[in-house]
């Protein structure tokens, strides 16, 4: 039986849905509205596990589920060397997100991870520490900053409303997923010209760790049109 | 197991020997110290951990650290100390290198002779490493260091450049920027949209008139550049180094006085017996794996593997921990467990 996780509730649930239904595949929750349990139609030999969008890369990595939709940034945030525990099937074209850096927009001096590298210098030299950016995604954001060699900052960790650590004075700016843009506009912030540190789309990964003895992955990746993943190939 | 306890041992006695008072550190550091100095980069490399009554917490990376910290509170100068104990890395996955490993260090403070201080360490290590097939490979980011400070610019582009000197991509983007004649409209600060954070606008005014005053400077001088380039270029047995780096300082004065540091080294040296006319010299070594060092690096090789033994001088971490103090220091680390599988 092949263990498909997907996101327990939301616009991601419902996207995904109606993904797995256009492609003649219908997962529908069972029960009351309360209850976290699902049924699968269309295929056999899945079965369907509700669960929070961030716990789904943890899931696949230990192998305890086959499947899984979830955002690109939180398998690469959550997973240190996912690719080797993990691969992406499918590319489900909703949840685009990406994760960006924004500044104050009245920061006119800058535009560009160089100038944000300037301002950290001056901030810690005035200020006495160095600057600070909230942020939940650590490991994405700290790479990137590495790579672009910046120094003199530090993250701080903000779990929700990241946005509004800047006016709170918690932090100096902030790194965090956006899609439209506007809880950034409605708090005065503007992301940075280099473009996002990652893009992120709602993604069907599947587990290379999982045991997939008893599972039947081609006759599914067939129904769902993909192609034939070369994983799981042993049953 | 046991032989690496013995040839730890053997080290240390032999540093001992050399008049190097034994210390130890705690384990467990406040990792406020160690993030101030290297940056979040740190968090990649060392392991961290929290206490609930002495907050964050890391496994300690290295040594010289608490022991620059130690002696900056209570040492008596000149000083010589020496270590051994485990030291904690992450390593990424796949190159399976150790993420818990042996260092025996030897570290000197003394503001008396700096060159001599550096042939004594550098000599010792030798004497430790003798025996064993090893490449010894020679560098001295104060020559990089002088070179940079001695810019026909702005000190603001110098002190930018000094401050990326161990970022080589940053450096680079930042020599290719302040090359060519700045194309940057820079802007207005916008008086309507509303000032949060800490950050004040007055601040913001102030990198303005900053970058409006950049905009103003000529570039790099083309000579300048050249010898620049020239000195990471450089990679040779040390009196012929040498001898390429004085052509190069036609070009640039400013490392003269760097390099005349780097003769004295050389025949501090050779009076200790080091064969200098076989030693290899690099401008580049250590640029990009040594953060704190600032004037003489050495390292002893064996194939390109991680070194054996790895050190060099690090004025400018004694003045960053001494809180206004600071003493000329210079040191290094053995790995005794590298050392035990080549012996």
């Amino acid at each position: 039986m092949i263990k498909l996780g997907i996101p327990s509730k939301g616009r991601l649930m419902e996207d995904t849905f109606a993904w797995f239904s256009a492609r003649g595949v219908t997962l529908a929750r069972t029960g009351s509205d309360r209850e976290y349990a699902a049924e699968v139609s269309g295929v056999d030999g899945v079965s369907l596990v509700l669960l929070s969008a961030g716990e789904i890369p943890r899931e696949m990595a230990a192998g305890r589920i086959h499947l899984g939709v979830t955002g690109t940034d939180m398998v690469r945030e959550k997973i240190p060397l996912w690719s080797e525990k993990i691969t992406s099937l499918a590319e489900m074209g909703f949840g685009h997100a990406d994760l960006i850096i924004a500044v104050p927009n009245f920061w006119s001096d800058v535009e560009t991870v160089g100038d944000l590298d300037a301002v950290a210098a001056a901030f810690r030299k005035d200020h006495g520490f160095r600057l600070r950016i909230a942020t939940k995604y650590h490991r994405l954001v700290r790479e990137y900053l590495q790579k672009q060699g910046v120094a003199d900052y530090q993250l701080v960790d903000s779990q929700g409303a990241t946005e509004g650590t800047v006016a709170n004075l918690t932090a100096e700016a902030i790194a965090d997923i956006t899609s439209t843009g506007a809880t950034l506009e409605a708090n005065h912030l503007r992301m940075l010209s280099d473009g996002p540190i990652l893009a992120s789309q709602a993604t069907l990964f599947a587990s290379k760790v999982a045991d997939w003895s008893d599972c039947d992955l081609a006759s599914l990746a067939q129904v769902l049109g993909l192609e034939n993943p070369d994983i799981g190939e042993c049953c | 197991m046991d032989r690496v306890r013995q040839q730890t041992e053997r080290l240390s006695r032999l540093f001992r020997d050399a008049g190097a008072v034994p210390v130890e550190t705690s384990v467990l550091q406040p990792a406020d110290t160690l993030l101030d100095l290297y940056g979040e980069d740190i968090r990649a490399r060392a392991y961290v951990t929290s206490d609930p009554v002495l907050g964050e917490q890391m496994l300690r990376p290295d040594f010289t650290v608490p022991v620059v910290q130690r002696h900056m509170e209570e040492g008596a100068e000149p000083a010589r100390y020496t270590y051994q104990g485990l030291v904690f890395r992450k390593q990424e996955a796949g190159t399976g290198r150790a993420s818990e490993y042996t260092q025996v260090g030897y570290e000197v403070f003394d503001r008396t002779d700096p060159s001599g201080a550096d042939a004594e360490v550098f000599a010792l290590f030798a004497q430790a490493l003798e025996g064993v097939t090893l490449d010894a490979f020679t560098g001295d980011i104060g020559i990089l260091t002088a070179a940079v400070a001695g810019l026909s610019t702005t000190e603001r582009r110098r002190s930018a450049l000094l401050r990326h000197l161990w970022r080589p991509m940053r450096f680079r983007a930042l020599l290719e920027r302040f090359s060519v004649p700045a194309s940057r409209v820079v802007p207005q600060l916008v008086s309507d949209l509303p000032e949060i954070g800490l950050r004040s606008s007055g601040e913001v005014e102030a990198r303005l008139a900053a970058l409006r005053e950049d905009a103003q400077t000529a570039p790099l001088d083309a000579t300048e550049l050249r010898a620049l380039q020239a000195i990471l270029e450089v990679s040779d047995v040390a009196p012929n180094a040498l001898a390429s780096l004085r052509k190069i300082a036609d070009g640039l004065p400013a490392i003269s006085g760097a390099l005349d540091q780097l003769e004295a080294r050389l025949s501090a040296l050779a009076s200790r017996g080091v064969d200098v006319d076989q030693l290899n010299f690099s401008g580049a070594y250590g640029r990009t794996t040594m953060e704190y060092y600032d004037g003489f690096v050495f390292g002893f090789h064996a194939d390109a593997q991680v070194p054996v033994a790895t050190g060099g001088r690090y004025d400018a971490l004694t003045r960053v921990l001494g809180q206004g103090r600071e003493i000329p220091a210079v040191g290094g680390v053995i790995r005794p467990e590298l050392l035990e599988a080549l012996a």
